[in-house]
């Protein structure tokens, strides 16, 4: 197992002291095999127990361990080390505030998240005895890819939209508002076009595509926002040129 | 270049005007929007030359030699690389935003890329052969 001197380079901010955010270095000798995570583990763990930052499942499922690494929103848990020069450099994900070191403040994105509905909305009510909704294979395909979002935000902080309009909803919700919208179980579309469909929804993108480059999960969010302007454009056009056909 | 908000978080304040320089993807996007301002001129090119054309035989031979000048002929060459950069920057991101679903699988990106490659080659083709 070779091992190796790291200078892993931290942003530290504790709100109660600080004015502004300064960088701490600590030198660490890392085994090949790590992934930053395991890095500051090790720091909280041997040098530092102050450090403060978000992790949980190590294995790139809870969504919890985004950050910017070397300037690039990544999973913590799936940078691995041997992919690094002899100096990293951690800061919490961009256009998130800072509550302390690398911890990000949330909530905007929770309550976009809340917002567009994301869960089955049925088109009718039906009795527990009419049994189970049945899919089939290509039913699921149309948003399986979308359920694999873990809300780990990457996609905020690489989407420069976000960054300078805040109040755009992003590519992670809109995202999941696309995938209830594509299942045949669920007829609760037009509650969520309300929303994604607006100023602040998909309209504030213009597919720079940054967020399906940095999605660990493959999701394409920029795909998904491409789809639903296409959607509403046809929307648009079906209300105001053909008035009678009911949608 | 940020400041604390109330709750005592910090806010890392976004660059309004070189944010795209941050990072290579960014560049590689704002290059692609900067190539509409080309075809946006080339279009007030054609408006124009639809003016001198009403305007008489001397006014059109006029503005045809400003095309033809070194300055005119830079336009155009640029112009055409701007747009080919903008159109093939479009086509590669087609299956986003509209993957085709046959069956239990979605069509291949690089079937739905290459279409729209074909059908512009034979448009051009079409042009030069019918429309010259
Ligand atoms: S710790 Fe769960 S995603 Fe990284």
């Amino acid at each position: 197992m070779s091992e190796r001197q790291i200078q892993i380079e931290v942003l530290r901010y504790n709100p109660e002291t600080d004015i502004e955010p300064t960088i701490q270095a600590y030198t660490v000798s890392c085994l090949n095999e790590w992934v930053v995570l395991d890095a500051l583990n090790y720091i909280k763990d041997n040098l530092d127990a102050t450090l403060s930052y978000r992790w949980s499942c190590h294995m790139a499922v809870c969504g919890s361990c985004g950050m910017m690494i070397n300037g690039e929103p990544k999973l913590a848990c799936k940078a691995f080390i041997h992919e690094y020069s002899d100096r990293i450099r951690v800061e919490p994900l961009v256009h998130f505030p800072i509550k302390r070191d690398l911890i990000t403040d949330i909530e905007d994105f929770i309550a976009k998240f809340a917002s567009v509905k994301p869960y089955l909305i049925p088109k009718e009510k039906r009795p527990i005895s009419d049994g189970e909704y049945q899919q089939k294979p290509e039913d699921l395909l149309k948003f399986k890819q979308y359920t694999l979002c873990i809300n780990c935000m990457l996609c905020y902080s690489a989407c420069p939209k976000y960054g300078l309009v805040p109040e755009f909803i992003g590519p992670a919700a809109i995202s999941i508002a696309h995938r209830y919208n594509q299942d045949s179980r669920d007829g609760g579309r037009h509650h969520r076009q309300e929303i994604i469909a607006s100023s602040e929804g998909v309209w504030e993108c213009s597919f720079v595509g940054a967020c399906s480059e940095v999605c660990p999960k493959h999701v394409d969010p920029a795909g998904a926002l491409q789809q639903v302007k296409l959607a509403s454009t046809i929307d648009w056009y079906r209300e105001h040129l053909m008035p009678w056909v009911k949608k | 270049m940020g400041k604390k908000m109330n709750k005592n978080s910090y806010i890392r304040e976004v660059p309004r005007a070189s944010w795209f320089l941050k990072q290579p993807r960014y560049i590689r996007y704002m290059a692609r929007e900067v190539t509409s301002l080309f075809i946006g001129a080339y279009t007030l090119m054609l408006v124009i030359a639809i003016k001198r054309v009403a305007e008489g035989p001397d006014a059109f031979q006029n503005f045809l030699e400003i095309l033809y000048s070194p300055l005119g002929i830079l336009f155009n060459i640029s112009t055409l690389l701007a747009a080919l950069y903008h159109s093939t920057s479009w086509f590669n991101v087609t299956p986003q935003a509209m993957p085709i679903q046959w069956g239990e699988e979605f069509v291949s990106g690089r079937i739905i890329v290459g279409a729209h490659y074909i059908i512009w080659i034979a448009i051009s083709i079409l042009i030069l052969v019918f429309g010259v």
